[in-house]
């Protein structure tokens, strides 16, 4: 029986999969929108904005849960990446606050040219900034400079050099890069128009071979940067089917945009990043931060976790059919209208 | 600037800043509703228009609120860790019941802002009922665990730790009732006074406008209900600060020495020098009175306690005076309004009475920005009432001073968007 909070982690992880396929997609958004180009540059930025509108804050409470969940069942780990990331972290934060604000100041400012690039612009480095940040994070938690003393809780730290090195800068990218796949993917199946489908399909193809590229230099730097994932990438008996299966979801990903299937593209990218991420969390196992911080010596007693546990369950119960119902009234028709027919109705 | 105290400013202004967004969070989904709710009723489709202009107000302050929770949530751990290594099991779970409550705010609102056109009409209403319900739940999360802060319970403290762990009776803490209600109450009346403070001035201007009739009214109603059930539940939460928080309770009162059959005092300058209070109106017994429902009762004293557990008594003595005194005039607005109304039989838009709810706007705003001044600052030095001491939290992190000055910064630059982008909803006729 695997203890409560390895559940309360699988809880996380799926959390962090669902952040990256809904609000990974609107900082993808946020990146297209930056490299809007060409003569159908507005029509690009049209199509973001109604594809993110209903849902954004929705899809951002995924976040949320995340730290909530680590610091109700993991304090130790919480006040220690708090402590050693302040840095990433707070940039992180300025990204997050920038882009939901810019995005509905837009949306509700004067709708002058100006004022619109304005806002966009300041969403579309936010978006930007934000994944790389997060990501940074992640790698720096995952490379095993953090060093902390379980017993006083003191974290050995100079606030700096535990991410400022290329291997937390390489899973930066790597996360800004899904963004963009995943965005890039989803906007294609977004539109009608033939000649914006193409722009997004062949944004798709940079992002998903930036994703390749990303993938290997972040394996590479894994070898200094992150001793023990590397070994949990490398040795252990599923590793190496597992990173087939991926690296063949990966490319299969890519032939599928090649020959405009799109529909299966839609398939395969949640897929990919499932795996991806699948694939991080089993290498991490059983380090939380490493090389101190496991999951089970940072955890907090059953008497915390078993409620924590309860309220999940029936988070799923009450947020699953109330899910289903909000993407059902916006995501079933074509809604290349949302905004503007608000607008009128207002 | 020391680091304490850049961490102590930070978490303050961020706070101070994501109430005001939290509150129009809670209460407005209320407006909202009665007035689409009058319009199923009705038919008067100027009541749908109401709920469609507020509810594109509430998107913009709702973005603004989520965000700088979000904020929060980090700072909790960037600020505080230890802070967070020790309680961040015990308070985690009404942290959980809000993530809870933050979808089903969320997924809500998403369905009532864009949703106009595309579900059946009840369905929309009961939708903003949906949000309303999250909202509040929200609130009332967090504030259980401000509240345990203040009153803690659910574990046992061995050296330097707690342990046996029970986060429901933690949650369950003493101060959780009364600080819960109080804080609800709160929200609702601030924002009804606001609501009707704006449309009270546009009524002057155009009183024959069925629009901002309807509007005032139904703000004003909300604000009066609640601007009554106020003192009574603030009255509740000053009892338990007697009798949990004695030094809190002398801050706010500016009480030095211990006296049976105290004075409640208005105004007054405390002087934490010769620790005086100086030109106090007091009213005899009438602390002792309110705090222990006995005019006889003993009330602690400050100098009971030596000065490096006290509070900052200005700061908390002044906040609370405010904070009662905004009360007092909300009071006094709903009273009359209700008075008004009752012998016109219908809404009281006398010229004078628009203009005394227009100055009100904002009171019910700088009420909950002085009353969690008293919580907060009254609470000190501690973090964790008589267990964990504030400067013994904080990170060790240097320089807080960069971050403090660039949230402020940030802060301070979407205040002014939001005030402009409000101004151009509100004006946009
Ligand atoms: C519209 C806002 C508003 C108004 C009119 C009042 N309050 Fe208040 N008060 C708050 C908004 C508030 C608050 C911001 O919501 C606080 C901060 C923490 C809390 O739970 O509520 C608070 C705290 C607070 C506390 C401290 C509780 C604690 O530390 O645990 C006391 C004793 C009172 N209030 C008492 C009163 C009294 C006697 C009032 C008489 C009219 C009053 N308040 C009006
Ligand atoms: C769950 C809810 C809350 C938690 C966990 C919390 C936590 C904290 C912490 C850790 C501090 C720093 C220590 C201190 O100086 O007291 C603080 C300070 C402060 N908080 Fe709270 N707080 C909560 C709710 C609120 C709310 C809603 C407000 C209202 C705006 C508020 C206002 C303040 C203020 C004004 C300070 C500064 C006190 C000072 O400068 O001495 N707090 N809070
Ligand atoms: C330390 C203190 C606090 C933390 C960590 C915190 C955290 C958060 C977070 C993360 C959100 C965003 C959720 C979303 O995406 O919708 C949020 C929003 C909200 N918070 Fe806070 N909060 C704090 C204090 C408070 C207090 C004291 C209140 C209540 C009075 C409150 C009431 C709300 C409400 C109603 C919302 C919904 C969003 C909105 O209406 O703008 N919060 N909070």
């Amino acid at each position: 029986m695997l203890g409560l909070e390895i559940w309360i982690a699988g809880v996380m992880l799926i959390s962090l999969i669902i952040y990256m396929l809904t609000g990974g997609a609107d900082f993808g958004g946020g990146i297209w929108d930056l490299f809007a180009t060409g003569k159908r540059a507005k029509s690009q930025r049209d199509l973001i904005t109604h594809a993110l509108a209903p849902i954004w804050e929705a899809n951002h409470v995924w976040l949320i849960v995340i730290i909530v969940l680590l610091f109700a069942a993991f304090p130790v780990a919480f006040a220690t990446i708090g402590t050693a990331l302040h840095i990433p972290l707070t940039l992180m934060l300025f990204g997050i606050v920038l882009r939901g604000t810019a995005f509905v100041f837009r949306t509700y400012d004067d709708q002058s040219e100006t004022t619109h690039l304005r806002w966009s612009r300041v969403f579309a480095i936010a978006s930007i900034i934000t994944p790389i940040m997060l990501g940074v994070t992640l790698g720096a938690v995952a490379s095993g400079t953090i060093h902390v003393n379980i017993e006083t809780g003191h974290v050995d730290t100079d606030f700096i050099s535990s991410w400022l090195t290329p291997f937390p800068f390489a899973i930066g990218f790597f996360t800004l890069a899904l963004c963009g796949l995943i965005a890039a993917v989803y906007l294609t199946l977004e539109t009608d128009d033939p000649e914006l489908r193409e722009d997004f399909r062949i944004r798709a193809l940079i992002a998903a071979f930036s994703v390749g590229l990303m993938a290997g230099i972040s394996f590479l730097l894994s070898a200094e940067g992150a001793p023990s994932i590397r070994r949990g990438l490398g040795n252990s008996v599923w590793s190496i089917p597992f990173h087939f299966l991926t690296g063949a979801v990966s490319i299969w990903t890519i032939w599928s945009i090649w020959r405009r299937h799109f529909h299966l593209a839609r398939v395969l990218v949640p897929i990919q990043v499932v795996l991806i991420i699948l694939g991080w969390g089993f290498a991490q196992y059983p380090y939380l931060v490493s090389p101190n911080l496991t999951f089970s010596n940072t955890a907090a007693p059953n008497s915390v976790l078993r409620p924590i546990l309860i309220i999940v369950v029936i988070g799923v119960i009450i947020l699953v059919p109330a899910f289903w119902y909000l993407y059902a009234v916006f995501k079933g028709k074509s809604r290349t209208d949302t905004i503007s027919e608000d607008k009128t109705s207002l | 600037m020391e680091d304490l105290l850049a961490a102590r400013a930070q978490m303050a202004m961020s706070l101070a800043f994501h109430i005001i967004f939290a509150s129009v969070g809670i209460a407005m989904p209320l407006l909202m509703v009665i007035a689409e709710g009058l319009w199923l009723r009705t038919n008067d489709d100027t009541y749908l228009t109401l709920a469609k202009r507020w509810s594109k107000g509430t998107a913009i302050m709702f973005a603004v609120g989520a965000v700088s929770g979000t904020v929060l949530s980090f700072e909790l751990g960037l600020l505080w860790p230890t802070f967070m290594a020790h309680a961040g099991r015990i308070i985690g779970m009404p942290f959980s019941l809000e993530g809870l409550a933050f979808f089903i705010e969320a997924i809500f609102l998403g369905i009532y802002l864009y949703g106009w056109d595309r579900v059946p009409k009840k369905v929309h209403w009961l939708a903003g009922v949906m949000v309303l319900l999250g909202g509040t739940m929200s609130g009332i999360f967090v504030v259980t665990a401000n509240a345990w802060m203040n009153t803690p319970t659910g574990f046992t403290y061995i050296d330097g730790t707690f342990t046996n762990i029970d986060p429901i009776a933690a949650m369950l803490n003493p101060s959780s009732f009364s600080q819960c209600l109080h804080m609800t109450i709160a929200a609702f009346l601030a924002v009804g006074f606001a609501v009707a403070g704006i449309h009270a001035y546009f009524l002057r201007r155009d009183p024959e406008s069925s629009f901002h009739r309807k509007a005032f009214a139904i703000a004003l109603s909300v604000g009066a209900v609640f601007s009554i059930l106020q003192p009574i539940s603030g009255d509740i939460s000053a009892k338990k600060v007697a009798k949990h928080q004695p030094v809190k309770l002398a801050a706010m009162e500016a009480q030095w020495e211990t006296e049976n059959g105290a004075p409640l005092r208005i105004g007054g300058i405390p002087d934490e020098e010769d620790e005086v209070t100086r030109y106090a109106i007091e009213i005899p017994k009438a602390l002792s009175f309110l705090a222990h429902f006995d005019f006889n009762a003993e009330i602690k004293g400050l100098k009971e306690y030596p000065p490096e557990d006290r509070p900052p008594v200005a700061i908390v003595h002044y906040a609370f005076q405010i904070m009662v005194a905004c009360g007092m005039v909300m009071i006094a607005a709903g009273l009359l309004g209700g008075w008004l109304a009752w012998k016109r039989k219908g809404i009281p838009i006398d010229r004078w009475y628009l203009r005394f709810v227009t100055c009100c706007a904002p009171l019910g705003f700088i009420a909950i920005e002085a009353g969690w001044t008293v919580t907060e600052v009254g609470r000190q030095p501690w973090v964790i009432y008589n267990y964990m001491r504030t400067a013994d939290a904080v990170t060790p992190m240097p320089n807080l001073v960069v971050p403090f000055l660039g949230f402020t910064i940030l802060y301070i630059f979407l205040s002014i968007i939001v005030v402009i982008l409000m101004r151009r909803q509100i004006f946009q006729e």
